[in-house]
């Protein structure tokens, strides 16, 4: 028998039952909640008259609607300005309640982006079976998880049974062999990959990220790949166990403890790819050829080198394809053929599920440090992924150095990487953001977003325009 | 869960690659607690010129007369015709909750997202895969109806018939076909299961004791 894959691992060791059509109840270990997916599935589940299946596996956190300035939070639910965002924030907290559901409320110190939440908690662990109700689940997966998206009708499923009813995907492996030149990041990484097997590429698979590249990543950089994952198409991303995994949980609130910890450990250490494992499509990149990415378009897919230019549609021989570079450029305001580093940019955000950890904190930090936002900047947001962020962030005179060059340092939450909130773009307005979709109205009603690392956005919001961080003093 | 089984309709044409749900249903309608009623907010940016609000009365507001539901011959729509990867990035069910609203109950394309095609059998939607070129074909097939094209979609028997009698066939997994065709509540299903969901959170337990102990 050939070697089982990691995916295949995690899959078998979490199948109910099977059913000849290949799809399977599929047990689950954590399900995480937040305050827009949910309201119609505890619905659900009182008019029904359900319970939850297992309590203990819940835990939910307000993130998507919740304001990030200090002044509106300072009041919690009630200080929400906008009436309909407060209600819905309100109804998880009564739902949560009522159900027995723990909840990080947004008074809570270790409230934020859900995905940033589990896995600083150690309520993401190797081995583990993780959903929730958004597609960017797949960040959980750095972790060895099998980690993805579900719709709000499942989330109504798992808590009532606490399984899934899915399929099994195929296997796919992206290398990226040999180490990564300085000044590219995960972001990057990420980036070129999509731009390379595009949006629809992983659809129907789920990515094991390999080689020197990823291995060489923090946990936090390997939660920025993985966490693109599904704008690559595909539902669930995921990273091998190594002593980076297994350091990064020691001492979570949530992480096993004393005797299980050495039995999680020995487990967990099982959770790599058998070297004779088989997948499906195999993809390799070389980290040398990685340069520090910004996307010019409305799809994560239409990315390009901070060093090359905007493409030009007249050279695309696919219609279709031609057709949707035409209006992206002109959704985007771009002239073909222009230089990348020649997009000016109105505002800046720093933050998402994607890049709002320390790490991204620091290294946008590294970068302002000592220096000014632009003049013609209007705005330049800091918004850290969780309390415990922020926190750790003051702690090491980050906010100083961000307040000092002019940027404005926020309460975590979402914020700009959607635009549920008060954050968001005027329309026609250029924002470099750190988060993970650039598509059309993402970031505000004719918002124009371009996707790149905290250190590139960072660059830009000192220079007004985008530059490559490698030549960055 | 309303069944499908055989539906006749109008088909609307929406000729382009990667519709991602927030261009289905935009993200200010999304802090709705309620399932129903986003209907006149499918494709919002699309559909109006101006920004759309929440528990606005759209009708008030200045349509885009080039897109293609602003058209005439396109009201009462209820089959889709749509590009490649359609229902691409966030996994909002509200996507289809808005699709089914309008009126859509079946959605045709060459490729969809994993995550949307799935939400979109919970809702009593059937979304249909086809060649490109059949895809294709469909949208010539379109074009050329002057009266506007409509289609008989069997799920039962698997293919849709067009009105010169051609025929396409499809393929849907048994288990969710049998759902869909029997508009039965998914949640129940499980739970006549739940002895087998017992033993083997048991076995788990034993195996992975650290993922049940209190914290
Ligand atoms: S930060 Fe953005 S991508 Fe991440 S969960 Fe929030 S809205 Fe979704």
């Amino acid at each position: 028998m050939a070697g089982r894959t990691l995916y295949d691992k995690l899959w078998d060791s979490h199948v109910v039952s099977a059913r000849d059509d290949g799809s399977a109840l599929l047990y689950i270990d954590r399900h995480l909640l937040h305050e827009v997916t949910s309201p119609q599935a505890f619905e659900g589940l009182r008019l029904a008259q359900r319970k939850p299946w297992r309590l203990d596996t819940n835990l939910a956190t307000p993130d998507h609607n919740v304001p990030t300035t200090t002044k509106e939070r300072a009041h919690g639910i009630d200080g929400i300005a906008d009436p309909i965002s407060q209600i819905q924030v309100k109804t998880l907290d009564d739902n949560c309640q009522y159900f027995g559901i723990n909840e990080f409320a947004m008074k809570d110190q270790r409230q934020g982006i859900v995905h940033v939440v589990g896995p600083e908690q150690g309520a993401t662990l190797p081995g583990m079976t993780v959903v929730c109700g958004d597609s960017h689940t797949s960040t959980h997966g750095a972790f060895a998880a099998l980690a993805h998206g579900i719709g709000t009708s499942e989330v109504e499923h798992v808590l009532a049974t606490q399984c899934l009813v899915t399929k099994k995907m195929k296997n796919m492996l992206v290398r990226v062999e040999g180490a990564l030149p300085h000044g590219v990041t995960a972001k990057d990484v990420v980036l070129a990959i999509i731009g390379q097997i595009g949006t629809a590429g992983g659809t129907g698979y789920a990515i094991e990220f390999a080689g020197e590249g990823i291995r060489s990543l923090s946990m936090e950089g390997r939660m920025t790949v993985c966490n693109m994952a599904i704008e690559a198409g595909a539902r669930a991303g995921m990273i091998a166990v190594d002593e980076t995994t297994i350091d990064y949980l020691q001492g979570r609130p949530f992480a096993p403890q004393g005797e299980h910890w050495q039995q999680a450990v020995t487990y967990w250490r099982t959770l790599v790819s058998d070297p004779d494992a088989e997948f499906d499509e195999v993809i390799t990149l070389q980290s040398a050829d990685i340069q520090p990415q910004v996307t010019w378009g409305t799809s994560p897919e239409m990315v390009a080198p901070v060093t090359s230019q905007v493409p030009d549609p007249k050279q695309e021989a696919d219609p279709t394809r031609r057709e949707g570079i035409s209006r992206a450029l002109h959704y985007m305001g771009l002239t073909p053929g222009m230089a990348i580093s020649d997009i000016k940019l109105d505002r800046v955000f720093i933050g998402s599920c994607t890049n709002a950890r320390i790490e991204d904190l620091r290294a946008a930090a590294a970068v302002v440090k000592g220096k000014h936002v632009a003049a013609t900047i209007k705005q330049a947001l800091v918004v850290p992924g969780s309390g415990l962020v922020k926190a750790q962030a003051e702690q090491e005179g980050l906010h100083q150095i961000f307040i000092s060059a002019g940027m404005e340092w926020r309460e975590p939450g979402c914020s700009m990487c959607l635009a549920m909130n008060a954050d968001k773009l005027g329309a026609g307005e250029h924002c470099a953001s750190t988060s993970n979709r650039n598509f059309e109205g993402r970031q505000g009603f004719g918002g124009r977003t371009h996707l790149v690392s905290p250190a590139m956005a960072a660059a830009a919001a000192i220079a007004g325009h985008f530059v490559d961080i490698r030549q960055w003093q | 869960m309303q069944a499908f089984t055989i539906l006749t309709g109008l088909v609307a044409p929406l000729e382009r690659d990667n519709v991602d749900t927030d261009m289905i249903i935009p993200k200010q309608f999304l802090k709705s607690i309620k399932r129903s009623g986003f209907g006149p907010n499918l494709f919002d940016e699309l559909r109006y010129l101006d920004e759309g609000q929440p528990d606005q009365d759209c009708s008030q507001r200045p349509l885009n007369p080039d897109f293609i539901l602003n058209q005439p011959c396109y009201q009462g729509a209820s089959i889709l015709l749509a590009g490649r990867n359609f229902g691409c990035g966030s996994s909002r069910e509200h996507a289809p909750w808005a699709l089914l609203d309008y009126g859509f109950r079946c959605i045709i394309a060459p490729s969809f997202a994993d995550i949307f095609y799935n939400n979109c059998f919970k809702n009593g939607i059937l979304p249909i895969t086809l060649s490109e070129t059949e895809v294709e074909a469909l949208f010539h097939a379109e074009n050329a109806a002057n009266e506007g094209l409509k289609l008989t979609v069997d799920l039962q028997q698997q293919v849709i018939t067009l009105p010169d009698g051609q025929q396409f066939s499809f393929n849907i997994d048994e288990f969710r076909r049998n759902c869909l065709l029997q508009g039965l509540d998914e949640i129940g299903l499980t739970l006549q299961q739940a002895d087998e969901i017992k033993a083997f959170e048991a076995r788990h337990q034993q195996q992975f004791p650290w993922l049940f102990a209190a914290h």
